[in-house]
């Protein structure tokens, strides 16, 4: 009991201390609260969308398998899926048809989809939520699209795909064979890649190297490699994402060093007049170890829930102007909050702990000093 | 004196920690809310074999990162450079990065 009474009378104290010097450490505050609030955000997104990733194109398909010619995507002959499925081991090969349209009315760039049955027929399309919202089209309404021999198709959307699948069909329309042919000018007998199922899930690789011995101007991408890309661009060790650490971490070794690198003349008075009036060096370390964990925690806590709300319920409207780029049409998809006790944990290692060493040592070597001689310094 | 800022600190830090818990309960009733949504996508990538989200739709090497080549960013002209601003979030993917899968070599 005591000894929480002592702890108590110690924080009302530092409390004391703290607000002697408002404005200084408000702006501490500010920018200790910003600085975590920066990183949880950085983490927090990217961990929801590397694991949605995995989650979700777990289902993708086990190897994609493209045709090169001079280093460049070219389409596939049909007579491909008949060597490939000839592999032992292979269980079916599905060619795939899709590609780019750039709407230069909208100027958005649309993905266009064969889909392996559509039930609309031709003349028909189902269109991402994004498109519906960039060209301003609902149920019913009219798409043109200009054909390679610049003729204008007028296809009729016959449904919108639903928001919550945004994150992977935004920008999508899914359109039927004779159309997607007609429009690209791609003839029949001609694919834009193949995608292969294995009945082995071990045997990918095998495959995948068979598939390239058997067609030298192939190249396999097996699902794992998908995955993996998704891992890299999402990485903090690499790209935007390191910047962006970077920055809030130099910032806040900037921050830390000027606490660390000494106290100020008030400062160092205080604990002089501390010791002069009987206050032990352990009890001066006490203080001050209170007065950077009431600085740390609530900037910490403060600084986590606002970067969880800016995340999950903002959709990080502070990254999207960096995400959006030159994107006319930017899919709205709300992430789902895979957040776990090890990016809490580094992001208290990255920020607290500094903080609280930064705090106790100079307020140590000033309370091992002579209190007369700090006092006068 | 004291004692009424301890009381004002410790009431501010319990709404702190209040939040904080909520804070992943929420995310843990949330992952449960959107699994139909997840599983929504799910079927989605595997009925129209897609590879890639849709994060990124100005430039086609980052709206497919892992279908794209290493040519396609610097098409434009001899020397040319990339240009797009998303190209400076996406990374090449990582079998890209093996020179051997690029180019189609052995």
């Amino acid at each position: 009991m005591a000894w929480i009474r002592r702890q108590r009378n110690f924080i009302g104290l530092t409390l004391n201390f703290l607000m002697r010097r408002k404005g200084k450490n408000a702006a501490l505050f500010l920018v200790y609260t910003m600085v975590v609030f920066l990183l949880s955000s950085v983490l927090f997104f990217t961990h929801a969308v590397k694991k949605e990733a995995s989650l979700v194109l777990a289902d993708a398909p086990e190897i994609i398998v493209q045709r090169l010619i001079a280093g460049r995507q070219d389409l596939m002959p049909e007579q491909a899926v008949d060597k490939i499925r000839a592999i032992t081991g292979v269980d079916s090969v599905r060619g795939r048809l899709w590609g780019y349209y750039y709407d230069p009315v909208f100027r958005a760039n649309y993905t266009l989809v064969v889909p392996p049955e559509f039930n609309y027929g031709a003349g028909n399309l189902v269109v991402g939520k994004g498109v519906s919202r960039s060209s301003i089209v609902s149920e019913g309404g009219i798409i043109p699209l200009k054909t390679t021999e610049g003729k204008i198709v007028t296809l009729t959307v016959q449904e919108i795909l639903s928001t919550e699948s945004e994150l992977v069909s935004s920008d999508m329309i899914l359109i039927s064979e004779p159309d997607f042919r007609n429009i690209f000018g791609i003839r029949n007998g001609l694919l834009t890649d193949l995608a292969v199922t294995v009945r082995n899930p071990k045997e990918i690789s095998t495959i995948a190297n068979k598939i390239k011995k058997i067609l030298p101007d192939s190249r396999p991408i097996t699902r794992s490699e998908i995955l993996r890309t998704y891992d890299a661009i999402f990485n903090w060790r690499g790209g935007i994402i390191l910047l962006i650490l970077s920055v809030c971490v130099i910032a806040f070794m900037i921050f830390s060093w000027d606490k660390a690198a000494g106290l100020s003349a008030g400062e160092k008075k205080e604990i002089g007049i501390l010791k002069a009036t009987g206050w032990e060096t352990s009890d001066v370390i006490l203080l001050k170890f209170w007065e950077g964990i009431v600085m740390s925690l609530t900037s910490f806590l403060g600084g986590m829930v606002l970067a969880y709300l800016h995340v999950f319920f903002t959709a990080s409207i502070l990254f999207s102007p960096v995400l959006k780029g030159w994107s006319v049409l930017y899919p709205e998809f709300r992430l789902v909050p895979f957040i776990d006790a090890y990016q809490v944990t580094t992001v208290f290692c990255l920020t607290v702990l500094p903080y609280t060493a930064a705090t106790i040592i100079p307020a140590w070597k000033a309370a091992n000093t002579d209190p007369d001689a700090v006092m006068r310094a | 004196m004291n004692d009424k800022k301890f009381q004002i600190f410790m009431g501010y830090l319990l709404l702190n920690l209040i939040c904080f818990v909520l804070m992943f309960a929420h995310a843990a009733y949330s992952r449960r809310e959107m699994r139909p949504a997840l599983a929504e996508k799910s079927v989605m990538v595997k009925e129209y074999s897609l590879t890639d989200l849709c994060l990124f739709t100005d430039a086609r090497y980052t709206r497919h990162p892992s279908m794209a080549d290493l040519n396609t960013p610097f098409q434009d002209y001899p020397l040319s450079f990339e240009h797009f601003p998303s190209g400076s979030l996406v990374p090449p993917p990582p079998h890209l990065m093996s020179l051997s899968m690029a180019y189609g070599l052995d």
